[in-house]
């Protein structure tokens, strides 16, 4: 008895707390929110609901190879999407393909996280020539295009694998290029939030307690400086599943044996002015919903963590 | 005489999540020409919020949910944007708190004078020029002509608040609203600006509202004082009448909170009207007690001496040595402070008794001088491993209650954090009992354990800093400024809790403070310091009775005279 009273008392906390209610009276960051779960439970449930295997062999046929979606003329109810070249159930693909995506895309984030808070923390708490040194790193790397970085990453990263580990490392080459060219934005987030929490008087206190250096960056300025980091990295996350899609379209990325978004898309261009519009099209759909509402959802987050802004 | 502007059970309501706020309940006050009403209230008690609500500024969600306000005649109360705008600045001016952020700073001054003349008088270009030379002239800025193309920063503090006052004077208002002007000023400008607002209020024949938390303040310029208690009027009336002889209990003890400066009192008189203050309970027989095991065997006369101390700032940088500015913020302090002793620090801001402070707790590096602790030379490199055993019988407690606490922790891990990482105590449930000693040795129940401290006020966020201080052991407290961010009357409480810490654990105390009456109580010498230099050091009440120094001298000339209304 006592212990569901406590449960729904915290339930009734959960629900009474600022961030938690701003959720629930913006419409936007509901729908955002749902769509990002759809698609991140449907892309990682894909073997159990997609209607085909699209990386089993045995399931395709090159029979039904560019057939277009269900509801247009010579379309078959078998595929709804329609298939590629190559006989591949399009809806499935996608399903299989977001996966890769939003995996590559979280994996990248997480680790240009790791990567700029700690320089950023650092760089802010220590100061001095640290300081100039690591930021003056990240501003180099903010001055070249993102994507020529992953670019030339990517390319170092798969010139020194041996041939035949490269399409079976391609996915991990393409996280690290990726989690490489987003770390100066965490870094220069952390820096700030660092700056700002090491002046607080709760920062001199642990000093005083005699608390090390690593414990108080640990205890203490770490868990403040989240907050902001956090809305960089939900607005991260779309910009890696872009900068996915744009490696994987060049031709530099997941290789088209274990499709991603991007790989569908660049396979679907060479069909397009064959009129094979589809195997294009919804992919493109896909990718679009998909970083529109991380991005609607990065938004809300950034305006509710921060009341200053509204 | 008919009244300018008359406030009718005025209530203003803030819609929220949690239900109606009343901030202000039926609240009627009426301001006559040539007269300083004295809105008087601690934080929260709605004095802002009427004084906005006149200004029809009041911030959203917050609305006028009853009452009149009627100004000279007319109801202003239900005016829209539009109709209201041109009776602001034109007929009523106001004065805002912060005299760093009511300014543009990328405009000079001349520019944001004249803008706002010839919006609401509809002159021309050059007689508005000329106008605001006479403005600034009767504000008592010197070459009010050579001053007009100044930007703001290029103003102290006290100048700034006069150009502030000479803006909302530009539109030749009736009435002035000045919402805590001098709160955010040292007490020798304090004087200064009370005195300017007084005199033009009786040259021009304004009628002037002051809204202030400060009741020295009240007693200093205005002629008639109304007291508001959690969005009520409690009491009001001519000054004198209401400070010598207060009838509401709620006046009664916001009066006799006010530490006086003219005799030491045993303890401060406690406003129990407002905070249902907590007993604290006291730990029986403190020499046995954890909080006392290891007080130093060898006793030293002196627990600090500071010896020709100095430290540099750099306020401009540069490559070249001689290219850069340094400010010396504390300039070859020699002080002796004994074991036991509470020792006073005073100064006005930027005297650089706070750095003082931070280099003798080890918060900044000095460029030379020496300090020992209890005979031992902290800043010498050999022999860390004594110095870290030294500092640690030292500990602070900040200014600013909603930044000495981490937010993300509970009170629990805040307050146990060093007895964990010293490993102070034999195990887990020794820390835990200590814990609870030591939260309710400061006044706090001991469910506050499993709270975070965004749930507690300032007052009570601040005993948890103090109980954060007394986990390390200290022999050593230093206090910064402990009670400026607080009300009059936790104030007290949180002195009261000090000053019974310091006689029960025999604490050493270096007390820094802005203000002369709370030394007085709290001191046994006092040092008085300006521009990084120490005036004087001298007893207590020495220094206020037969002061040496000029400074002392004119310090404490500056201190509000309340025992002129005390009977």
């Amino acid at each position: 008895m006592g212990k569901i009273n406590q449960k729904s008392s915290r339930w009734q906390r959960f629900l009474d707390n600022d961030i938690v209610y701003s959720f629930l009276t913006t419409p936007g960051a509901m729908i955002a929110a749902t769509i990002t779960l759809i698609a991140i439970t449907a892309t990682f449930a894909a073997p159990l609901i997609a209607p085909y295997n699209p990386f089993d062999p045995a399931q395709i046929s090159l029979w039904d190879g560019k057939l277009p979606p269900a509801w247009t003329d010579g379309g078959s109810s078998a595929y709804l999407l329609g298939t590629d070249n190559q006989g591949r159930d399009m809806l499935s693909t996608i399903l299989y393909g977001g996966r890769i995506s939003i995996l590559v895309g979280i994996a990248a984030v997480f680790l240009g996280m790791l990567l700029g808070v700690t320089l950023g923390v650092i760089s802010g708490y220590f100061g001095g020539l640290t300081d100039t040194i690591i930021m003056r790193i990240a501003d180099v790397q903010l001055t070249i295009p993102g994507i020529l970085v992953a670019i030339l990453i990517n390319g170092i990263g798969r010139a020194t694998l041996p041939l035949e580990l490269r399409e079976e490392f391609a996915i991990y080459v393409v996280i690290v290029a990726i989690g490489l060219t987003d770390w100066p934005q965490f870094a220069r987030v952390a820096r700030g939030a660092t700056l700002v929490e090491a002046e607080k008087e709760y920062v001199q206190a642990a000093k005083l307690i005699g608390l090390p250096k690593f414990t108080i960056i640990l205890r203490h300025i770490l868990p403040n400086t989240l907050r902001p980091v956090l809305v960089i990295a939900t607005i991260g996350l779309a910009l890696a599943i872009i900068a996915e899609a744009t490696l994987s379209f060049l031709g530099q990325g997941i290789p088209p044996t274990t499709p991603s978004l991007g790989t569908l898309i660049r396979v679907g261009n060479e069909f397009l002015f064959s009129g094979l519009w589809w195997i294009t099209f919804f992919p493109a759909i896909a990718l679009i919903i998909l970083v529109f509402s991380v991005n609607l959802l990065g938004d809300w987050m950034r305006d509710a963590l921060n009341p200053k802004l509204r | 005489m008919s009244n300018l502007l008359e406030i009718n059970n005025l209530s203003v309501d803030f819609p929220s999540r949690r239900g109606q706020v009343a901030a202000v309940n039926k609240v009627s006050i009426s301001v006559a020409k040539g007269e300083v009403l004295g809105l008087v209230g601690e934080s929260g008690a709605g004095k802002s919020t009427v004084g906005n609500s006149v200004i029809n500024l009041l911030e959203p969600p917050g609305y006028i949910s009853g009452g009149e306000i009627i100004f000279d005649g007319t109801r202003i109360d239900q005016m829209s944007n539009e109709e209201m705008r041109k009776i602001r600045g034109a007929k009523i001016g106001t004065i805002f708190q912060d005299p760093q952020t009511s300014l543009n700073p990328l405009m000079t001054i001349g520019k944001q004078l004249s803008e706002t003349l010839i919006e609401t008088l509809k002159i021309s270009g050059s007689s508005a020029l000329q106008k605001s030379i006479e403005l600034l002239d009767s504000v008592g800025i010197p070459n009010p002509d050579q001053r007009l193309n100044a930007y703001p920063h290029q103003f102290s503090g006290g100048m700034r608040q006069r150009v502030v006052i000479a803006l909302a004077l530009a539109g030749d208002p009736d009435l002035v609203i000045a919402d805590e002007p001098t709160t955010a000023l040292d007490v020798s400008i304090q004087k200064q600006i009370l005195d300017l607002i007084k005199s033009l209020c009786k040259q021009r024949n304004l009628g002037v509202i002051i809204v202030t938390h400060d009741i020295g303040v009240i007693a200093e310029i205005a002629d008639r004082v109304a007291v508001m208690y959690n969005g009520q009027l409690v009491e009001e009336g001519k000054v004198r009448q209401v400070l010598q002889k207060p009838k509401h209990d709620y006046t009664k003890s916001l009066i006799s909170a006010v530490p006086s400066g003219d005799q030491k009192l045993d303890r401060f008189t406690v406003v129990d009207y407002i905070d249902g203050s907590e007993e604290k309970t006291t730990i029986s027989n403190v020499s046995e007690h954890w909080l006392s095991k290891t007080k130093s065997s060898e006793a030293h006369q002196t627990a600090i001496s500071v010896e020709n101390l100095s430290i540099e700032f750099s306020i401009r940088k540069a490559l070249l040595r001689k290219n850069r500015i340094m400010l010396k913020a504390v300039d070859d302090v020699s002080i002796e402070i004994k074991t036991g002793e509470s020792f006073g620090l005073v100064g006005e801001s930027g005297s650089g008794k706070s750095t003082l402070a931070r280099l003798i707790a080890g918060l900044y590096t000095p460029k030379s001088g020496g300090i020992n602790i209890f005979g031992h030379n902290v800043l010498q490199k050999s022999q860390k491993a004594k110095t870290s055993l030294i500092r640690r019988k030292m500990q602070m407690i900040f200014q600013d209650p909603y930044s000495s606490l981490n937010s993300r922790m509970t009170v629990e891990d805040i307050v146990s954090e060093p007895i964990r990482f010293h490993r102070s105590t034999e195990n887990s449930n020794e820390t835990s009992k200590v814990i609870k000693d030591l939260i309710a040795f400061v006044g706090m129940p001991v469910s506050s354990l499993k709270k975070y401290p965004h749930e507690f006020s300032g007052g009570q966020r601040q005993r948890i800093s103090i109980a954060r201080a007394l986990a390390s052991r200290p022999e050593i407290l230093i206090c910064d400024e402990p009670t400026s961010a607080l009300d009059v009357s936790v104030q007290a409480n949180i002195l009261n809790l000090l000053k019974d810490l310091q006689e029960e654990l025999s604490l050493t105390m270096l007390f820094i403070s802005h203000d002369l009456p709370v030394i007085r109580q709290m001191c046994d010498r006092v040092a008085v310091m300006q521009n990084g230099k120490i005036c004087e050091i001298a007893e207590t009440d020495k220094l206020f009775d037969y002061p040496e120094h000029e400074y002392s001298k004119h310090l404490l000339g500056l201190m509000p005279r309340m025992d002129l209304f005390r009977l």
